[in-house]
């Protein structure tokens, strides 16, 4: 299960893209092993590196800048992790060492995939993206804070709030197996499907 | 008395229906029908499972296939050009046995591609929940399902509990007025909702399409339509399952039958937005503003009428987007899309590889040739349409243009790190993601329907499909 988040300060990098894929967060050619491990190297490896397939640093990429390098938190724009279901996205990400994802929005499965993995998808209005690229530019540390307990993200004298449901700040505030939670209505399931089979018979093979 | 209920949506029913237990104020324990599988990510799910020494609740219930890095040429095997494909292949299967799980293997004639044997086989129903490790699985709405992509972990909690924690989504639905005309397809429309609303707009909704030209749509076209239900960032997507649902249905192999199948349609015929139902949004669309479309940029809200011009950025987009978007595509503002020379030509995928897919491409074929410089590639979504195909002599025609003609998968849909398009090739494609690097290192694929696919094969620069210039 992935460590409880309560509040972690580090590097902001921007990536200020809409629609950053998963193709891009994670090559499908990167994805070589029937496992969670090992992906942190494939992590934007279209981006990160100047030829496919190559190891080589592209310095132009934003992760390889001295300014960014070490980054802990991701600042995007729209729509943050579309495309492929690929959990493997969130598994490079937490492995490379990321923490948080600040986005105007996430795709769905994505957001999902974050919160089972110990990653905060922190959804933020346009402008404040903009004051936080702003800051993240001219400030001499590119270091903020994301708070989970306050659910605020801290930029030097800037505090900025943000929502989260109470099901995804519940699971990552604790590190929460959502298996072993569920499991515990166990007993409510099985009534259920066993009612349930009987209105819907077809539904069970 | 019955106090009278208030009229509520298709997915109101269905979320009540399947709801467990509330978790909180927006959250559900819903009980899961059906849980499908592929080798890409299915391996890693139950391999997960079993090391965390948990069981499949109802194993019958969970289905499996190799459509993702199986290889799709001829007298295929285990080993595969993609290079370490023969693991994820191996795994699935070894799992599959010992999780009494059924597995659509290669060689098997319903094999194929996920979302085209759900169902083909009759193992998606109308009004069940049904989840798979894969975005597109929004596709099975067109079934009348409330069926969902998820990650593997979600998948793993499927599998051990028989339910997922689902955030409910808000409600949205689009109408569309009056009918497609004639070459204008269900992708065209998808295409056409991308460009006008973005990749977006649908974020945290389950879309209902309805209307006169969803209730005209056949089945497969209704697959495609929502299909792309994840490029809008949808939750998902349904169509009300209507007589032609049950219709699709009726025979198939895992569906009911007998006195089950009776309970089915009688529960099926229920299933419909309430006249005066309140949606969240709604939007209504008029299908005689749809035209033929193709991608010009990396994201599909960065389409065009086939006719039309690569545009300007759109409101609100940062310029990082626009501009990277023209210069991975090797393309200016304002440059026509119909006309641009292409590399290569490929029909498959989830969205566009069924039986009428295959015949529209055909119908564009039929005594024509694929230009010289074009290497043309069809695959069939699966085994059986491949089957289908060939005792109606697609595959004939198909080849005589000069087309390859495949076993059915993924294939080249997505690069994995084996078979690719050649490097900057750009790539016309029945396909639903143009994204950077996608059909191989550095290809620029625009996204198209079959027939717009088949006509820019033969006239070898991106072309209008037949019919589609004839009536325009």
């Amino acid at each position: 299960m992935p460590a409880p988040f309560t509040s972690e300060t580090g590097v902001l990098a921007p990536l200020l893209r809409d629609n950053v894929d998963t193709d891009a967060i994670i090559p499908s050619r990167e994805m070589r092993s029937v496992g969670k491990d090992g992906l942190a190297e494939g992590l934007f490896a279209g981006w990160r590196y100047t030829a496919i397939g190559g190891r080589d640093l592209d310095p132009a990429f934003v992760l390889n800048t001295p300014r960014y390098a070490g980054a802990r938190f991701l600042l995007s724009g729209l729509n943050f992790g579309c495309g492929s279901s690929r959990e493997h996205a969130a598994w490079a990400l937490a492995e490379y060492g990321i923490r948080a994802v600040l986005a105007r929005s996430f795709n769905p499965i994505f957001f999902g995939n974050c919160v089972r993995n110990g990653i905060v998808p922190v959804e933020l209005p346009g402008s404040t993206i903009d004051v936080l690229a702003a800051y993240v530019e001219s400030a001499s540390d590119p270091a903020i804070t994301v708070d989970l307990t306050a659910c605020a993200v801290i930029a030097g004298e800037g505090v900025h709030t943000f929502s989260l449901d109470a099901e995804a700040h519940e699971m990552l505030l604790h590190g929460l197996d959502p298996v072993a939670l569920t499991l515990r209505f166990g007993a409510e399931i099985d009534a259920f499907r066993a009612s349930d089979r009987k209105l819907r018979p077809w539904a069970y093979l | 008395m019955m106090p009278k209920m208030m009229p509520r949506t298709l997915f109101e029913k269905l979320w009540s229906q399947h709801l467990v237990r509330e978790l909180d104020a927006r959250t559900g324990l819903l009980v899961i029908d059906r849980v499908l599988l592929h080798e890409r990510t299915g391996g890693v799910a139950l391999r997960a499972l079993r090391e965390a020494g948990r069981r499949i609740v109802s194993p019958r219930q969970v289905f499996a296939t190799m459509d993702h890095v199986v290889d799709t040429l001829p007298g295929r095997t285990d080993r595969t050009i993609m290079p370490t494909g023969t693991d994820f292949i191996r795994a699935l299967r070894e799992e599959a046995q010992a999780n009494d799980i059924w597995l659509f293997d290669i060689g098997d004639a319903g094999q194929g591609i996920v979302h085209v044997i759900s169902p083909e086989q009759g193992i998606v129903l109308p009004g069940m929940t049904l989840i798979c490790p894969d975005s597109h699985t929004c596709t099975q709405g067109g079934m009348g399902a409330l069926a969902w992509g998820i990650g593997s972990s979600e998948a793993e909690h499927a599998l051990a509990t028989g339910t997922l924690r689902v955030k409910k989504p808000a409600t949205m639905r689009i109408a569309v007025r009056g009918r497609l005309s004639t070459g204008v397809t269900a992708k065209d429309l998808a295409l056409h909702i991308l460009q006008r609303f973005g990749s977006s707009f649908a974020t945290g909704h389950v879309i209902e399409f309805a209307g006169e030209a969803i209730d005209a749509m056949e089945i497969e076209a209704r697959l495609t339509l929502c299909n792309l239900a994840t490029e809008m960032a949808a939750f998902t997507a349904i169509i009300a399952p209507d007589a032609k649902t049950i219709d699709y249905v009726r025979g198939r192999r895992f569906a009911p039958i007998g006195d089950r199948w009776e309970r089915a349609v009688a529960d099926w015929e229920q299933l419909a937005s309430d006249p005066g139902a309140v949606f969240d949004r709604e939007f209504t669309l008029d299908a005689a503003d749809v035209a033929p479309m193709v991608s010009w940029g990396t994201n599909p809200q960065q389409s065009a009428r086939i006719d039309g011009v690569v545009p300007a950025a759109r409101e609100g987009e940062p310029a990082t987007t626009h501009g990277r978007s023209l210069e991975y595509m090797a393309l200016d503002e304002g440059a026509a899309l119909a006309g641009l020379s292409i590399d290569a030509a490929f029909i498959g995928s989830c969205t566009n590889s069924r039986l009428s897919d295959l015949r529209r491409a055909a119908d564009q074929l039929r005594g024509r040739k694929v230009a010289e410089h074009v290497r043309a590639i069809c695959v069939p979504g699966s085994s059986s349409v491949k089957m289908q195909a060939e005792a109606e002599g697609l595959d004939q025609v198909f080849r005589d243009a000069g087309f390859e003609w495949r076993e059915s998968g993924c294939s080249m849909c997505f690069f994995a790190g084996g078979e690719s398009m050649p490097a900057g090739a750009r790539v016309i494609s029945s396909t639903n993601r143009n994204f950077e690097s996608r059909q191989g290192p550095g290809t620029r694929t625009h996204i198209a329907s079959p027939e717009v696919v088949a006509a820019s094969a033969v006239a070898g620069r991106i072309a209008a499909p037949v019919a589609a210039l004839g009536e325009a």
